[in-house]
């Protein structure tokens, strides 16, 4: 009996069954769920939302808010739909569109700042605690996150943790905005961007050993 | 793979998911061309092919639970041995990069201890011995942690033995070989 043929006959003898995995929009709405009470739940308790409510009554705010939101939403779904053995990688683009939307409405933004202020529109306004805001509610959604996506031992973990890390990224830059009662400036976008690449970098990083739990190699 | 085929492995691995033993067989039996097909068109070498072939057998028992009898199963298998096909031409050329080709070192030289090739092959043939003689389970360790370089949670996978088992057999393994062999052995 040749190599493949005792492997075969390893994997089948007193093979168990297997629970299938339900499916990834399910699991994501599931995750998406859970994090809207959460986040919900804090906003209800800590942020100020007369203040909120007033400014996204601005539609460029709406926009941003609306890019931002939906760019979250959409990454996450991407994520759980790519860890499936059988999806394209085209499924990475579905976030893109929203992401733009998100950019060019805090771009905007900025560039009234700059026309209002001055020079006073790149300097930099909450710029360090937005960074650790975004990372710091960024990671441990990744963390709850990439224990759902593990489960799929996705083949090509790269993709999967990059979509999961602008997911949660922009998630967090989307909370961020109850706690954040003032236009942004370059500076401010800047940071907030870094905080988004940090977010993947780091989530990238995590994936080959994190994510793909049965390959060790 | 005819459209009836593909249909056929689709029932066979959802009864596979329910612990159908001889179906799991059939279908992995059945798939094997179409997965050396695909093997082929990105490696020239057999044993590569094969071990191409094993690394998809392995990955689709990892990943069964993730297949869902609604899809086609032809696209599910696909993505796999497309991928694990990808990842051994990276892993080749990783390795590539890595050694350099050196005509010279096939000489052979007055000093016996400068044939350093020859004597990998003795070396060679005494192991093989050795680990021949091995009692069944630390031969098994053995051939797939160091020969075939599996990691722990496949080799369990593969041979059924659990992960504490499979380290205590590889440690009485190397030491009985370093016994035999003198101390030849690295860990």
């Amino acid at each position: 009996m040749d190599g493949t043929e005792v492997l075969i006959a390893r994997l089948t003898d007193g093979l168990q069954p297997v629970k299938r995995l339900p499916p990834p929009g399910l699991r994501a709405t599931l995750w998406l769920g859970l994090v809207t009470l959460l986040g919900a739940a804090f906003i209800y308790g800590f942020s100020d939302i007369a203040t909120f409510t007033h400014r996204a009554s601005d539609p460029r705010l709406a926009l941003e808010l609306i890019g931002t939101l939906l760019t979250g939403i959409l990454a996450v779904i991407a994520a759980f739909q790519l860890s499936m053995p059988d999806r394209p990688l085209r499924w990475a683009l579905l976030p893109v569109p929203t992401f733009v939307l998100w950019l060019a409405s805090s771009g905007y933004s900025c560039w009234r700042q700059w026309l209002v202020h001055g020079p006073g529109g790149w300097a930099a306004g909450e710029s360090a605690h937005c960074f650790l805001w975004i990372v710091g509610f960024g990671v441990p959604l990744a963390i709850s996150l990439f224990v759902l996506l593990r489960k799929a031992h996705p083949l090509a973990p790269g993709p999967v943790a990059a979509m999961a890390g602008l997911g949660v990224a922009s998630l967090a830059a989307f909370l961020l905005q109850f706690f954040h009662p003032f236009d942004v400036t370059f500076v401010d976008l800047g940071m907030h961007l870094a905080a988004v690449a940090t977010i993947i970098v780091l989530a990238r990083a995590a994936a080959q050993r994190g994510l793909d739990a049965g390959r060790s190699r | 793979m005819t459209a009836s085929s593909a249909e056929e492995w689709g029932h066979l691995m959802a009864a596979a998911q329910a612990g159908d033993g001889s179906a799991y067989a059939r279908l992995l039996r059945e798939i094997l061309p179409y997965v050396r097909g695909i093997a082929r068109r990105h490696h020239s070498s057999p044993d590569r092919v094969e071990d191409v072939v094993q690394d998809v057998l392995l990955t689709i028992h990892r990943v069964r639970h993730t297949y869902d009898p609604s899809r086609p199963f032809s696209a599910w298998l696909g993505a796999i041995a497309h991928r694990r096909s990808i990842d051994a031409v990276r892993r080749k050329v990783r390795t590539s990069a890595a050694e350099t080709f050196s005509p010279i070192a096939y000489e052979t030289y007055a000093d016996p201890s400068a044939n350093k090739e020859i004597s990998a092959h003795e070396d060679s043939a005494v192991l093989t011995e050795a680990i021949a003689a091995l009692p069944p389970g630390q031969r098994q360790a053995v051939e797939l942690l160091r020969l075939k370089e599996m990691s722990l949670a496949e080799a369990s996978e593969a041979s059924g033995q659990s992960v504490g088992a499979l380290k205590v057999s590889l440690h009485r393994a190397i030491r009985a070989l370093k016994r035999t062999l003198g101390g030849r052995v690295d860990e």
